[in-house]
């Protein structure tokens, strides 16, 4: 439920943003785990700050960074969510990501 | 949680563009890409930084090298930094959250108090602009300006070298403005806030503090005007604190709130990030109130300059000569001079300096490089402010990424 709640609100505020910005769409790769980074980070910022901090992270910098997204930044994004999110930025996006 | 006023927002806004931008989002769109066939970006970018990068137009704005689209952070491409001010629909923005609201210059307020103030009052814009008019030329400069370019790379917006700009900025004191609440004598730091928010509650407000002797420095403004005009939305309209010499973070953007506080300042923009090591850079300027033993807030500026006349890797004429210039700037100390190498810093010439607009701005360079032979040039631009620092040659390392002001190297081809 509460998944489907922020998809719903990113939808939206993804739109608000597109009247104010123009915002396109940002695909990341098709991978395992890709809708809960989308519907989790998108709420507070488009995608493209992904890519653009790739693919220089290593593993324990992609945690460090989501780590940093939850306390620091008060995203609300349990721990099962937070391991799935970091394993796909570490898999795509990392130093030593596949490809 | 989402907040509620985001999500009013969203809902309003989304039925307006239903009612139809999409004709002048197209016209933007395809400018834009008929541009980015021409956008040139720093080899030294993250890979991923240079996929995701592309020429895209705010509204209000020329196409700026967008690096996110929300929060907004684009860049100012090198190419309309040629000159000593930077326009404002060419400015870059930057923004750390996402929701940033569209303010009613009549019905903004800027209230004054904290307990280090005589009391509580509040400014309407007529107000404010009814104080004596200061007008300050200045260097708006991200502290993370050139990120991108670290080697290695730290996370953060990569910027590559277009976080900046030069503009008159026009506005009150910050200072008369304090002087009408009154400032008690146990004052130490002013503490300004914006209002814009993160997309949920728990995100830290962008809140900064300033050490009170740099507040109440006559240069320090509440500006109102940026080149003779309302500052742009993405600039911080209606009002924005300028702090010329320091770094753009202290630069509160639709600034609202100013409070004078007695003990220093805990909030996250503060304690936790805009922090540089201690010790490791040439900074005069001091924030004593907020250092540790280990770091302290980002400051001033160092000094810097950049080659905007030719992209690197661009041709040029062989058998002529070709003028290449830019800007220098630094925190207020004021540009000395630049020096230009073409033998690999073996040997420097001093380049010639443009028009003076003050300390505080961009001052622009030129010199002449003969290109006798067909082949490539290697062209590095170095700055010396009147206090006697120069760009460093070698990048000073620090978690966050601040500070790069590292020679610059312009490859050009003659053919």
């Amino acid at each position: 439920m509460r998944s489907i709640t922020v998809a719903v609100l990113c939808a939206a505020i993804c739109g608000a943003a597109g009247a104010a910005a123009e915002e396109k769409p940002v695909l990341l790769k098709q991978a395992p785990g890709r809708d809960k980074v989308e519907t989790n980070c998108a709420v507070c910022h488009t995608l493209d700050y992904i890519v653009m901090n790739s693919p220089f992270l290593n593993a324990a910098g992609w945690d460090a960074e989501v780590s940093k997204m939850i306390n620091a930044f008060g995203a609300p994004i349990g721990p099962t969510d937070a391991k799935i999110i970091s394993d796909y930025l570490k898999s795509n996006y990392g130093r030593d990501a596949r490809g | 949680m989402i907040t509620r006023r985001s999500l009013l927002k969203a809902a309003g806004t989304s039925a307006i563009l239903v009612g139809g931008s999409h004709e002048f989002s197209r016209t933007v769109v395809s400018e834009a890409k008929a541009q980015a066939a021409t956008l040139s970006l720093p080899t030294q970018l993250p890979e991923g930084t240079r996929q995701e990068a592309v020429l895209d137009a705010l509204p209000g704005k020329q196409p700026l090298i967008k690096l996110a689209y929300r929060p907004p952070n684009y860049e100012t491409p090198i190419e309309l930094l040629r000159t000593a001010i930077t326009p404002n629909d060419a400015f870059f923005v930057r923004y750390h959250l996402s929701d940033i609201p569209q303010i009613n210059a009549q019905t903004w307020r800027l209230a004054i108090g904290g307990e280090g103030a005589g009391r509580e009052m509040s400014l309407t814009f007529d107000e404010l602009r009814q104080l004596p008019a200061v007008e300050v030329a200045a260097v708006c400069q991200c502290s993370g300006n050139r990120r991108g370019l670290f080697d290695p790379h730290v996370p953060g917006v990569e910027w590559g070298y277009g976080a900046m700009g030069c503009a008159r900025w026009r506005g009150a004191r910050l200072k008369d403005v304090l002087d009408r609440a009154g400032l008690k004598s146990e004052a130490l730091e002013i503490v300004v806030a914006g209002t814009d928010n993160g997309a949920v509650d728990k995100t830290p407000q962008f809140v900064k503090s300033i050490p009170l002797w740099k507040a109440i420095e006559d240069t320090t403004l509440i500006a109102y005007e940026m080149n003779g005009a309302p500052l742009p939305h993405w600039n911080g309209f209606p009002a924005r604190i300028i702090v010329p010499g320091w770094t753009a973070t202290y630069w509160m953007k639709h600034v609202s709130k100013v409070d004078v506080v007695t003990r220093p300042f805990e909030g996250f923009w503060m304690k936790s990030a805009y922090r540089i090591p201690l010790g490791k850079f040439p900074v005069v300027s001091r924030f004593a109130s907020q250092e540790t033993a280990a770091n302290t807030p980002i400051t001033e500026m160092v000094v810097n300059s950049l080659m905007t006349s030719h992209t690197d890797g661009a041709t040029v004429r062989a058998g002529s000569k070709v003028t290449v210039g830019g800007v220098a700037w630094d925190a207020g100390y004021g540009i000395d001079r630049v020096e230009m190498s073409t033998d690999g810093g073996g040997t420097w010439t001093a380049a010639a300096l443009g028009e003076d607009l003050g300390r505080f701005a961009f001052r622009t360079f030129s010199y002449d490089v003969a290109t006798p032979t067909k082949g490539s040039y290697r062209i590095m631009a170095r700055a010396t402010n009147r206090i006697g620092q120069s760009q460093v040659s070698a990048l000073i390392a620090n978690p966050a990424g601040y500070h790069h002001n590292v020679v610059q190297t312009l490859n050009l081809i003659a053919a």
